[in-house]
């Protein structure tokens, strides 16, 4: 292979997983900006999913079971909001994110033993295992294009809801300013608990679509959720646009460090490059400075 | 504060609840569970270095299970790694007098020469003084999440750097740690007939740190991280050096975290990568908050019994379901920590049975 | 005051919970065996098989009577790929259940960690463990069942080189079955005439490997790749290399040995090359093979209890069990010693695996013959023909 589709197939393959990790990252951010919680159970959200969308698909269509998996997941995520988050907004913010690493630990255990242990996915959207698409010397499985569309789609749908709609701007009212949004009118348990939905949406979704490339099994959420929330530190916490940069330069920074390096070290590499990010400019690449301390809240 | 007779009373009850412990397992002969609770006992070590960091100083640290790793595969690398290449040098004549460097038979019969126990754990803690100190410098200066962020990406690096090199024994780890001979007759070692004596050193040494760390509380030192805690800016703005104390914080408790895998895989002869795992961080963190995360007590308690209870098996396959079901019941309900409400609910139970006024009474003449 | 109290109480409590039956009463009747196994967690592809396998087995040998007239009662502990845990289960198992044998750990990292425990506590334990390192050095009471991954790598040479391929490319999963096939690769590479160019170890729960690949694609002269991991690397590597465009020959472990693995990659597992034993291909082995039976019997007895595919893994818990009843009643005694010495007087004893000949210098029983080359036609797996 000459250089120049060398250089661009490993960016290519640091896209395919930035792609994964971004739209991980929209969701944990979605939570983190409306609530301050960072949901370290956004993974099982994701192979949540999945799981439940393999199952469907041996009963409707494919399309439909995507659908319905996307509803139960939020359905879950709503309910978990409301029974362990609604009534307990008198603790610490450290202590609602230990109750979703709790929730985190659960949620994985009871996929294990409602499916079993075994890996399962979905079938490609468009084409199958062997399909690809070249350009310029490089390739890449057709099913990245629908992650990243996915991912495209979802970002400019937040921005619309959040900038344009009513509920959405209830939502920034009150990650900025609750007491005043309370002051205002603006229901803030039903915003909480909308932003859980919303969030496990969009990882239920992003289960589904990355499913033929990654493979769904009980215990991918927790990999998922540190690469993740990686993501949306390096991008920058609170701005959607941020996670998913954060999210495919994560994944680039892999696959070039494994064209230098043995793959075994590939992401630490990357975790390095994420605390040296950190320990100069916490607020991320795209976030705004002044980082917010969990403990002020 | 003068010390007064009436602080080591909780320690001597503790002393005392471990011989109880012992003297009834030996009666009803179930003396081998004495394993699994050395083993947590150990653990509980780690936690309670944690309840410094995220109780007092408020810190969230979740890469604690590198430290521990940290600790234990220096001393397992030092002590099973053969150094004959380096035997005729006059160093190794040197480190061989200072009985640093020994030379002996491993399982095989094969002469190999390796650090003493003691040797390698030295070097496990300064490992761990100087990356807690690098790591600790720029990181604490972060806030809430950023810090846990940090610490998950440290312990993750930690991991992989173990899992992915020879030297440290990649996915298998190190096996065939040998006994450390501590002196005055004691060797930490798995031997069942040494169980006893183990079980107490594991108990000492827990204890040991309990009182240093009560004293730390208690001093200067120990206000300042909790006027942090409580208000980082005021107590910045009342001129307490808020980085050097929170560093200080996070060191300690990666020295202990250290210790305790140093004692753990001389104990089990061995190491291997998942104590170094998010999982594994992220349960320390789950059993300080369970413990209620300022409370010394309830940390070693909780940690103890829960570490048994797994290490027995009692779960079966649902260990990990019922940890997390306990970690979140606890957190929502009794976010202090169980042993107020327990100590509450025990004294309702008391009042009940003996006379609500007579126990009140009973409560407050001491 | 209060805490003192509550410590006091505490220490009570917590003595009443340990004065509760840490495990069942002995009775001097049936015959206790111990498993270890990670029935949950990262190794549960290898031990869930096993667990199951093992379960069904025993209940079977109950229900025609058991072995020298008593039952076998089989105390299985899930370590969850956790060593901690297979030093706590094995110490209990030793020393309050006082079991006859242990069978497993899943995993070689867990076996290693207890290989010195049970030889000095004079414990048989028969590992479901591949790595060479638990019966080399030999330990006297120390045994196992899977074939060894030097055997597995040999015939992957032994084919490629009779395919005329010598330069190829080595990948593995970062956990203790892929650093085992790497180091075995490794070491038979010179012997066998076959050159590495390329080497890589990837993190087992990878999401996608393209880049790998990559790398692997852009170093001149490789002829074929050898991917030694587990699921879900293994349908990983097959799919991405079909993406990429790289027509080389893919050959797998013996890690590859469940039809599950072949559907997940779908269309770009045919062809796919791997050593395996003869469990998957049963109902083509002729009449004559003295395997076909038990592996057509155990296969239709799994499938049929559990509604799942059979695997090769749940083989070596089969293999395990099988070893130590039939030890029992060749030696006619549960004394422990003189069970291990009918162990090593097995000859010829027909397992999943294949066929085992133990002895005071073969721990594992097997040797090359135990392996048949395998591959995927049409989605399914058939005997490689060359």
């Amino acid at each position: 292979m000459e250089n120049g589709s060398l250089a661009l197939q490993y960016l290519l393959s640091g896209v395919t997983k930035g792609s994964i990790y971004a739209v991980v990252a929209i969701g944990f951010n979605l939570i983190y900006s409306a609530t301050g919680v960072l949901n370290f159970a956004q993974g099982e959200f994701v192979m949540l999913g999945g799981m439940v969308a393999v199952t469907l698909s041996h009963f409707v269509p494919l399309p439909v079971a995507i659908v319905g998996a996307v509803l139960i997941v939020a359905f879950i995520g709503c309910l978990l909001e409301i029974t362990f988050f609604r009534k307990l907004r008198r603790h610490s913010v450290l202590h609602l994110i230990i109750i979703t690493i709790g929730l985190s630990i659960v949620m994985q255990e009871a996929a294990l033993h409602i499916w079993d242990e075994k890996v399962r996915s979905l079938p490609y959207f468009t084409g199958n295992e062997v399909s690809s698409l070249k350009f310029l010397g490089a390739a890449i499985s057709p099913q990245v294009l629908w992650v990243l569309g996915t991912v495209a789609v979802t970002v400019v749908l937040l921005h619309f809801f959040l900038k344009y709609t009513l509920r959405g701007r209830a939502m920034r009212a009150c990650s900025s300013n609750p007491d005043a949004a309370m002051l205002a009118g603006i229901n803030i348990p039903n915003m909480r608990t909308l932003s859980f939905g919303l969030s496990a949406a969009l990882g239920a979704l992003a289960g589904c679509v990355i499913s033929p490339i990654t493979m769904t099994h009980y215990e991918m959420g927790a990999p998922l959720a540190i690469k993740g929330f990686a993501a949306a530190i390096l991008g920058g916490m609170g701005n959607p646009m941020g996670a998913v940069a954060g999210g495919l330069l994560v994944g680039i920074l892999e696959a070039f460090a494994v064209s230098r390096l043995p793959a075994a070290y590939n992401d630490v590499a990357a975790f390095v490059v994420l605390l040296l990010v950190l320990f100069v400019r916490p607020h991320g690449l795209f976030g705004r400075p002044g980082g917010e301390s969990v403990r002020e809240h | 504060m003068k010390p007064s007779a009436k602080q080591f009373v909780p320690f001597a009850l503790f002393a005392l609840a471990l011989v109880l412990v012992q003297s009834i397992l030996r009666a009803t002969g179930r003396e081998y569970c004495l394993t699994q609770l050395t083993m947590s006992l150990y653990y509980a070590i780690v936690v309670i270095g944690l309840c410094l960091v995220m109780g007092y100083a408020g810190q969230v640290s979740l890469g604690h299970g590198a430290f521990f790793a940290i600790g234990g595969y220096t001393s397992a690398v030092l002590t099973t790694h053969d150094f004959s290449r380096f035997n005729t040098t006059d160093w190794a004549g040197a480190l061989r007098q200072a009985h640093l460097l020994v030379a002996k038979d491993d399982l095989y019969g094969n002469q190999v020469v390796t650090a003493s126990p003691w040797a390698a754990f030295l070097a496990a803690m300064l490992a761990t003084l100087v990356i807690a100190g690098l790591i600790g410098y720029p990181a604490l200066r972060l806030k809430g999440h950023y810090l846990a962020m940090a610490t998950l990406g440290f312990g993750l690096i930690v991991y992989k750097t173990v899992l992915g090199t020879a030297l440290f024994g990649a996915a298998d780890g190190i096996n065939g740690v040998p006994e450390w001979n501590l002196g005055f007759g004691l060797t930490v070692s798995g031997r069942s007939a040494l169980r006893v004596e183990n079980y107490y050193i594991a108990g000492t040494l827990v204890m040991v740190l309990l009182v240093l760390l009560r004293n730390l509380i208690h001093s200067r030192v120990g206000r300042a991280l909790q006027a942090i805690h409580d208000r980082e800016t005021a107590a910045g703005a009342m001129g307490i050096n808020t980085a050097a104390y929170k560093l200080r914080a996070f060191v300690l408790s990666a020295l202990l975290a250290a210790m305790a895998g140093a004692f753990f895989t001389h104990y089990t002869g061995g190491i291997g990568p998942s104590e170094a795992s998010a999982f594994k961080s992220v349960r320390y963190v789950a059993l300080a908050a369970s413990g209620g995360m300022a409370s010394l007590w309830g940390v070693t308690g909780m940690s103890t019994l829960l570490n048994y209870l797994s290490l027995r098996g009692l779960f079966g396959s649902y260990d990990n379901a019922v940890f997390g079901a306990i970690l979140i019941t606890i957190v929502s309900l009794a976010p202090e920590g169980p042993l107020k409400p327990l100590g509450l609910w025990m004294q309702t139970m008391a009042g009940k049975m003996f006379g609500a006024r007579r126990v009140e009474a009973a409560m407050e003449n001491k | 005051m209060k805490t003192k109290l509550l410590l006091v109480a505490g220490a009570c409590w917590l003595s009443a919970q340990l004065s509760l039956p840490c495990s069942a009463a002995e009775e001097p009747k049936p015959i206790k065996i111990g498993a270890i196994f990670s029935v949950t967690g990262p190794a549960s592809f290898l031990g869930a098989p096993e667990s199951k396998t093992a379960q069904m087995l025993v209940d079977k040998i109950n229900a025609s009577g058991g072995v020298l007239g008593q039952k076998l009662e089989l105390i299985i502990k899930d370590s969850s790929g956790s060593p901690e845990k297979a030093v706590s289960f094995a110490k209990q198992l030793i020393e309050e259940d006082k079991v006859l044998a242990i069978i497993g750990p899943s995993t070689s990292g867990e076996t290693m960690q207890i290989k010195k425990l049970c030889e000095e506590n004079q414990m048989i334990l028969v590992s479901c463990a591949a790595a060479d390192a638990i019966v080399n050095p030999l330990a006297k009471y120390v045994f196992k069942t899977p074939q060894k991954d030097s055997q597995a790598a040999t015939w992957i040479y032994r084919t490629m080189k009779e395919k005329g391929i010598t330069k190829i490319a080595v990948l593995t999963g970062n956990d203790g079955f892929g650093a085992s096939g790497k180091k075995q690769l490794e070491e038979l590479a010179k012997t066998e005439g076959i050159e590495i160019v390329a080497n890589e170890v990837y993190d087992k729960q990878a999401t996608d490997l393209t880049d790998v690949l990559t790398k692997v694609k852009s170093t001149p002269g490789v002829q074929a790749v050898v991917n030694w991991s587990i699921v879900p690397a293994q349908s990983i590597v097959a799919k991405n290399m079909k993406q990429l465009g790289m027509n080389i020959p893919l050959f797998q472990s013996h890690g590859f040995g469940n039809r599950k693995y072949v559907e997940q990659a779908g269309v770009a597992a045919e062809g796919i090359l791997f050593p395996a034993g003869r469990l998957l291909v049963v109902d083509e082995l002729p009449a004559s093979n003295p395997q076909k039976q038990l592996l057509a019997t155990y296969k239709k007895d799994y499938e049929a209890a559990y509604k799942e595919d059979v695997s090769t893994f749940g083989g070596h818990a089969y293999d395990a069990i099988l070893i130590v009843t039939e030890a029992l009643k060749k030696a006619g005694t549960t004394d422990r010693d003189k069970v291990r010495d009918a162990i090593e007087n097995l000859h010829g004893l027909v397992g999943t695996a294949g066929i085992y000949n133990f002895s005071a210098t073969d721990h594992t029983g097997l040797d090359l013959t135990a392996f048949e080359m395998l591959t995927v036609k049409d989605g399914k797996f058939t005997i490689y023909k060359k």
